[in-house]
């Protein structure tokens, strides 16, 4: 049995995790297993975070990512009513060549990490933080100081994300208040009075008499 | 002990993957849109090392935003795909090749 | 002195300007007043500075009036040079033009284009002004192309008529051969002399020459200066109709008779001339291009004349007439006689003027009848006309005492006595031609104005005297057609009027061997009836009444026998024949082949139609990289990002 400490336990577990379900992501036939394959990478990712010590990220990870992103995919996944037997066909013909070309983007980066420092040796390892050490605190104290207006602006990215998902979605009335001038202008008077001819009633003057 | 190109290899191999997922795929949009949340997740993990790695709290920051705009275009991604789904009854990524030269 | 030249050069185009482009306003009357005035007050103001320069008084004025352009270190420039040359050119170009002028009123008086006729014979009075008041070779090229473009615009003046727009297309197009060779005439001078003003070049040409320069033009080595002027005289043979450019003149006949006798007469034709005696400094030195000059002037003189025989119309008689006579003048250039030469050209320009103007009126009278075959004994109908004819015909046979003898026995003896190569052929050819030009000339007095009445009894009732308008140029004509040579000849040929103008070496004394029999004029003229070309033109006289008068079939029995000499001449000694069939031909074939290959098929075809289709062939091959699917965008986004990375990392890393 090798040397392992917990942490590179830890580490190929999570690793292995992760990989192997995203190669379920892209495999599976059936979307909600996909989606919910999707679901496990994020935690197992949230788990390498957790041991490179980006504990906020690590939860905002899960808690907004999982679970907000997630199950938005889910529920559109369940309301389109896609025929699943229809999926089951259809893969790629030049699968071969695509694996080839995956093989060669993993070689690609792989020398890229191999030729550029990134080394056990040239990287030293950092000490681990003390006990009263902060994620939190720390992202805290440059984003609302550096980065405050970035801030405000991924919420005003997120505000017309949603403006933009109910405009392409919302099928219901659209009540409008709002008034079209040009409609306004082109009426004429025949769209807006209409005169009838109404033949008199003659009162017969006997009859008005008789019936005083 | 695990060194930074450990985790950049990791991040590597998911970011792969994720390309490999939107080129095989050609039946269904929801794959093509979870590839690419996988690649995001990639770039994510390689921040983060980054972060830890070189001491520097701003790779994290970076992934906040990220995380921000990816959570926003997955869900803008997915009205558009309800809204092609609602005019076309199909989710086939092979059927929406109207710029077809 | 430079106002007095403006006004005399740019009246006429004034009057030209007025009647041209307000010709409805201003109305038949308007045009031909405003243009007389123009031509009549520049007429005026030559004769006065004509009669400055007879008394001495005035000597060469050279002033320049505008700069136009610089071009490194040429200038050009608009100038007048005034000497006794340009000045008895503008009293000749003014007054012929006055007469022409006024007699157009009456010949052109029911034409729907009278006001047109008016600006364009102004417009050409003001380019002949311009050319021969030049002082610099490029205002020169300036009016001798503006002359071709009013003797174009002129000849093809009934422009709706196919024959007209012929000939005047013939007459701009053989100029152009001529224009071409004085281009490189003019060219040539601006290389070897650096300048284009007439004063520069003359006094630089002595050193020139000594320089002994030679140009390899391809087929041997040339002299530079025999060059020069062989090239130049080009030009010449193209304005003065010499043979072989000389195929115009007789189809610019279709145009008005009141312009045949102003351009094709006394004027435009002479332009040549004057050119060449302009340029006598540059001539003097190069006895090749003397003896070239002397050939074709005696060629022209000799063979145009023999053509004048067998034509029928009378315009067209006089035309060859005028072509004969152009070769004199030519011919005496050519014996450096430059004297005598203008000298001639000034007295034909009377009688040939008055000669053609003469016929007009004939046709006026027969309607536009112009077939001497159906005229005859017109001298009871038309007596004016029939004198000032005798008038002017005795003056171009050269009888003595009338203004042509003297200048045409001066050309003839400066040649007998010149000793260049071709003086020999040229004397022989000038004698024969004064017999040649009496036959004709006396052939057309005869069959016009004696014999029997040939014409219709219809025309002959309306045979009567052209108007006033008409016979008064005539008679005004007529007068210096007697008289001019008994003040002139002894002032310009021997005198020292043309001493600083025209240039003569000593090598050449054509003309002071001459001058040297010559006493006075009264003299002169009574010894030629001992002389050799009077009694050439005495036996020409005799054989025309016997041929065409006493005994007419005896010509026609002459032409049947003759038949094939006969139709040599009748053909124009197949000049036109060939210029139809083999210039124009090759013409046609260059012209189609340009048009219908390299232009349609080539240009057309493969450069512009063909450049577009190409490109719409590889685009249609490439659009098909366009698939419409994303998976296909993505793999060719990430090979290139992979092979730029790639090649980055190993650059500059690796």
């Amino acid at each position: 049995m090798m040397d392992l400490s917990f942490q590179q336990l830890l580490f190929y577990g999570f690793s292995s995790v992760l990989i192997m379900s995203a190669l379920a992501v892209i495999s599976s036939k059936n979307s909600v297993k996909a989606v919910l394959f999707l679901v496990l990478c994020f935690v197992a990712m949230a788990g390498l975070w957790m041991l490179l010590e980006a504990e906020f990220l690590a939860i905002a990870l899960v808690l907004v990512y999982v679970g907000a992103v997630m199950v938005l995919f889910l529920f559109v996944v369940m309301m389109l009513d896609v025929d699943f037997a229809a999926l089951k066909q259809g893969f790629n013909r030049r699968f071969g060549l695509l694996l080839v070309f995956a093989a060669l983007v993993i070689w690609t980066l792989l020398k890229m990490i191999d030729l550029l420092p990134f080394e056990a040796e040239s990287v030293p390892m950092p000490e681990p933080h003390s006990a009263d050490y902060k994620n939190v605190s720390e992202i805290g104290a440059i984003l609302y100081t550096d980065y405050v207006i970035a801030f405000e602006l991924a919420a005003v990215i997120l505000l017309v994300a949603m403006i933009a998902a109910i405009s392409l979605t919302f099928r219901g009335k659209r009540e409008r208040k709002s008034q079209d001038v040009a409609k306004q202008l082109k009426v004429s008077k025949s769209d807006r009075l209409k005169i009838l001819k109404i033949d008199p009633v003659v009162v017969n003057q006997d009859a008005a008499k008789e019936g005083e | 002990m695990i060194a930074l190109s450990d985790y950049l290899f990791v991040a590597a191999l998911l970011f792969a993957i994720g390309i490999v997922g939107v080129m095989i795929n050609r039946k269904n949009v929801i794959t093509l849109l979870m590839s690419i949340e996988l690649m995001l997740l990639a770039v994510n993990l390689n921040f983060i090392a980054f972060s830890r790695y070189l001491n520097d709290i701003h790779g994290q920051i970076f992934v906040f935003f990220i995380l921000t705009v990816a959570a926003a275009e997955a869900a803008i991604g997915l009205a558009i795909l309800v809204a092609i789904f609602r005019n076309r009854r199909t989710i086939e990524v092979e059927s929406l090749n109207e710029l077809k030269g | 002195m430079q106002n007095t030249l403006l006004t005399i050069v740019l009246l006429p185009l004034l009057g030209s300007v007025l009647a041209g482009l307000f010709g409805n306003k201003i109305g038949r009357k308007g045009a031909h007043l405003v243009t007389i005035f123009g031509v009549g007050v520049s007429c005026a103001l030559s004769m006065q500075i004509m009669w400055g320069f007879i008394d001495g008084q005035f000597t060469s004025f050279n002033i320049s009036i505008y700069q136009w352009a610089t071009l490194g270190d040429l200038t050009l420039e608009v100038g007048f040079l005034l000497d006794a040359l340009s000045a008895t050119m503008l009293c000749v170009v003014t007054f012929v033009s006055l007469m022409v002028h006024i007699y157009t009123i009456g010949y052109m008086s029911d034409d729907p284009g009278y006001q047109r006729f008016f600006s364009y014979i102004s417009l050409f009075t003001f380019s002949m002004l311009v050319l021969v008041l030049s002082n610099n070779f490029l205002q020169l090229f300036f009016g001798w192309e503006a002359v071709g473009v009013v003797s174009y615009l002129l000849i093809g003046f009934w422009y709706k008529k196919d024959s007209a727009v012929f000939a005047n297309l013939k007459a701009f197009l053989v100029n152009r051969v001529g224009d071409f060779g004085f281009l490189i005439g003019i060219a040539a001078v601006l290389f070897y002399f650096n300048s284009l003003d007439y004063q520069t070049v003359f006094n630089a040409a002595p050193q020139f020459v000594e320089l002994e320069h030679k140009i390899d033009i391809g087929f041997g080595e040339w002299s530079a200066i025999t060059f020069i002027c062989i090239a130049l005289f080009i030009g010449a043979m193209g304005k003065s109709a010499q043979v072989p450019l000389h195929v115009w003149l007789p189809d610019s006949m279709e145009g008005p008779t009141p312009i045949s006798a102003l351009i094709h007469a006394a004027t435009m034709v002479t332009a040549g001339v004057f050119m060449v005696s302009r340029m006598s400094p540059l001539f003097e030195f190069s006895d090749t291009a003397l003896s070239f000059v002397l050939i074709i002037g005696a060629i022209t003189a000799l063979f145009m004349g023999i053509l004048g025989i067998v034509q029928n119309d009378i315009k067209r008689v006089i035309a060859y007439s005028t072509l004969s006579q152009l070769g004199y003048m030519v011919a005496a250039l050519g014996a450096s006689a430059y004297a005598a030469s203008i000298f001639h050209l000034m007295t034909h320009a009377f009688f040939k003027a008055l000669l053609f103007l003469a016929a007009g009126s004939v046709i006026i009278g027969m309607h536009h009848i112009q077939d001497i075959r159906y005229m005859g004994n017109i001298r009871k109908y038309m007596p004016i006309t029939f004198i000032t004819s005798l008038i002017g015909t005795l003056a171009l046979v050269g009888f003595p005492f009338f203004s042509g003898f003297y200048s045409k026995d001066a050309i003839i003896e400066s040649v007998k006595f010149s000793n260049i190569i071709g003086s020999d052929f040229a004397y022989y050819s000038l004698l024969i031609g004064v017999f040649v030009t009496s036959l004709y000339s006396f052939r057309l007095l005869f069959l016009v104005f004696f014999s029997q009445e040939r014409m219709t009894e219809s025309t002959r009732r309306h045979l009567q005297e052209s108007p006033k308008v008409v016979w008064v140029p005539l008679v005004m004509l007529a007068i210096p057609s007697i008289a001019i040579a008994w003040f002139s000849t002894d002032a310009m040929l021997f005198g020292t009027f043309f001493d600083n103008v025209i240039f003569v070496k000593p090598e050449h004394p054509a003309l002071a061997m001459f001058s040297r029999e010559f006493t006075n004029v009264w003299d002169f003229a009574l010894h030629g009836f001992q002389t050799l070309p009077v009694w050439l033109v005495i036996l020409g006289a005799v054989i025309a009444y016997v041929f065409f008068v006493l005994k007419p079939h005896w010509s026609k029995r002459l032409s049947e026998s003759l038949s094939g000499v006969y139709n040599l001449l009748v053909n124009h000694y197949y000049f036109d024949a060939f210029n139809q069939k083999v210039l124009v031909a090759i013409g046609l074939l260059a012209g189609n082949g340009l048009w219908k290959i390299s232009d349609q098929k080539l240009i057309d075809g493969v450069m512009v139609n063909g450049s577009a289709k190409a490109i719409g062939f590889f685009a249609g091959i490439v659009r098909h990289i366009q698939t419409g699917n994303m998976y296909h965008y993505v793999l060719f986004m990430m090979v290139g990002l992979i092979s730029l990375l790639s090649w980055l990392v190993w650059t500059f890393v690796g």
